[in-house]
């Protein structure tokens, strides 16, 4: 029987042979996340569980990247929970302090994350990964602490949406912009359940980094994966992280004959760069029918767009410019070696002297933690991936959300606009 | 399974962030969590739900992030059952996984409104408003997912499990 991709890695995860949309299965789980946040529910059940120790404790990654570095006493007792845990039970993926980066960016960074991999994440940004050709999907606490004590998890296949982008895209448009576009014409629950299978001409020539971007926000379409299949792009990138991370690769394709719940094109020539206007990722507007919005903020960071080549587009369009005198700029890299290639390439040094200020690596602003947060009134543009009512701040704060160029342009222009303004 | 309670009325694509903001989650502990359930939206609610009140929204409740904190905020607080006309996908396994029942129903969704007394019986997947005794029919709940509910939530269910394997 033909499969998808995400059928064909679920199946060799489990019991099954073939598997079909709707089936349930308890699935083998490679890599188990969890957060700050996420983590100490996780802990708590994993202890009411009663398992002397996790399935196993390479398999476990723990992320303090939410809150922290601590911004208040109850943060660090969250954070103090996860520490004590992973001490105990000796979990080889702990990150905090200066080996801490953004979860979804730290990961598959440090190759932690495959191809062909089931990745569970008490996050759910965890279906990044789907970039990469692996099965990921965010969960909550309590099946997190189920998996670290068990190393498996119930899941029912989904049907898989198939979207395929074709044509040339426009000047400063990438996968952030064709994410924004897709959600804005399939809605926030336009693929609720079900897999999103990115594909086309246009993603065969993109980048990992652009394919991590899209995977990130299926999500905000109600999407239970986003998934690209791999290819020599995706070879080339776990080359990069090493013999460990080759021999650790599974190189799952859907067959040309798969079943899917629905066919999507997107012909990428139609659009400029996108923008989520208020309180929607899927109030989708041309940039160039933006109109004037009036910004108090610029955020450049997050899963979304955290990477070296996010910053490096960014910066690309600040060089020699200066943000707008009522901007407040932010910028924060995605992993501290991330930062570290920045400061390297003299990439800091134009996001400084365009006056931004450069935060650690961590979530930062973008769930209106710590580090950004809006007053009432206020408006940011972000690089992030949720706009949600009151989701950076006061409940009447307003989240525009767009690429990283975008982001850029409208730091120097005090408004949203594009990089040909400048 | 028999609810009774107040309706608790809500629009659509009711997001994890409206249900318990970010800056309520440096903590874990659900009674701290019910105390700023829906803090932004319905600042009246934390204090006036009782316990056996139902949730009505209309699509997509729960929407956005995988924080597990959003329906232990809900269930804590008192609220016994949700009635949407659907769910998203990460919060429909967390509610179950906790012990928080859903039930997906178009008809109660647009037939009930703030304030009315109903009845629910989850098992036959039927609403009752008591007023009038109308009456609107839901998607019965999985099997699979009575299951857990029926043993607890997902913690009592896996128990089970590793002691039936060992
Ligand atoms: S960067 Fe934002 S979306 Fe990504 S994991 Fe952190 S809080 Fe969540």
């Amino acid at each position: 029987m033909p499969m998808t991709i995400t059928e064909k890695i679920l199946a060799a995860h489990s019991e099954k042979e073939v598997l079909s949309p709707g089936d349930l299965v308890q699935v083998k789980v490679d890599m188990a996340l969890a957060n700050d946040i996420t983590a100490p529910i996780a802990i708590k059940v994993f202890g009411e569980i009663g398992r002397e120790s996790v399935f196993h404790r390479d398999k476990v990654a723990l992320v303090a990247d939410h809150f922290v570095p601590n911004k208040d006493i109850a943060s660090a007792e969250q954070v103090r929970i996860a520490r004590d845990f992973a001490r105990r039970h000796k979990i080889t993926h702990y990150y905090e302090g200066g080996d801490v980066g953004i979860e979804h960016v730290l990961l598959p960074e440090k190759g932690l994350v495959l191809p062909g991999q089931v990745v569970i994440g008490a996050d759910s940004h965890t279906c990044t990964y789907g970039g990469l050709g692996a099965f990921s999907t965010g969960v909550g606490s309590t099946d997190l602490g189920v998996i670290m004590a068990t190393g498996e998890i119930w899941l029912k296949a989904p049907p898989t949406i198939r979207v395929n982008y074709e044509g040339r895209l426009n000047p400063f448009v990438g996968g952030k912009d064709l994410i924004l576009h897709l959600i804005g014409m399939i809605g926030v629950e336009g693929a609720l359940y079900s897999a999103l299978e990115f594909g086309g001409a246009v993603i065969e020539a993109m980048p990992m980094y652009q394919r991590l971007t899209m995977a990130n926000m299926a999500i905000e379409a109600g999407g239970k994966n986003g998934i690209v299949e791999p290819d020599e792009i995706t070879k080339a990138f776990v080359k990069e992280r090493g013999p460990e991370a080759e021999a650790g690769a599974v190189y799952y394709r859907s067959d040309p004959d798969a079943v899917y719940e629905r066919v999507i094109t997107v012909n990428v020539s139609d659009f400029g760069p996108q923008v989520a206007f208020p309180h929607s990722p899927a109030n989708i507007r041309d940039i160039s029918e933006s109109g004037t919005v009036l910004l108090d903020q610029v955020f450049i960071g997050s899963c979304t767009n955290g990477s070296l080549e996010d910053l490096r587009d960014a910066a690309s369009v600040l060089k020699g410019h200066r943000a707008a005198r009522d901007i407040r700029l932010i910028v924060i890299p995605g992993s501290p070696r991330i930062y570290m290639e920045a400061i390297r390439e003299g990439i800091i040094e134009t996001f400084m002297e365009a006056g931004a200020v450069i935060g650690p690596p961590c979530c930062g602003p973008c769930l209106g933690g710590h580090m950004g947060i809006l007053a009432s009134g206020e408006r940011a543009l972000a690089t992030t991936n949720r706009n949600f009512i009151g989701r950076m701040g006061h409940p009447e704060s307003e989240v525009y959300l767009g690429n990283p160029f975008v982001a850029a342009a409208s730091a120097v222009l005090g408004r949203i606009g594009a990089p040909g303004e400048l | 399974m028999l609810a009774e309670g107040r309706i608790w009325k809500f629009g659509d694509d009711i997001d994890t962030d409206l249900i318990i903001p970010a800056r309520f989650l440096n903590v874990s502990e659900a009674s701290a969590l019910a105390r700023n359930c829906f803090a932004d939206l319905r600042p009246d609610f934390a204090a006036s739900v009782r316990s056996g009140d139902i949730l009505v929204a209309g699509n997509n409740f729960g929407c956005g992030s995988s924080r597990e904190h959003a329906p232990l905020a809900i269930k804590a607080a008192g609220i016994a059952v949700i009635i949407a006309r659907s769910f998203a996908r990460i919060f429909y396994r967390n509610a179950f996984n906790i012990g928080l029942p859903l039930i997906e129903s178009a008809e109660a969704s647009e037939g009930l409104a703030e304030g009315e007394k109903s009845r629910v019986d989850l098992s036959a997947g039927t609403i009752l408003r008591i007023s009038d005794g109308a009456r609107f029919t839901a998607k019965p709940v999985p099997d699979f997912m009575a299951g857990i509910i029926r043993a607890g939530g997902l913690v009592p269910y896996t128990i089970e499990r590793i002691k039936a394997g060992s």
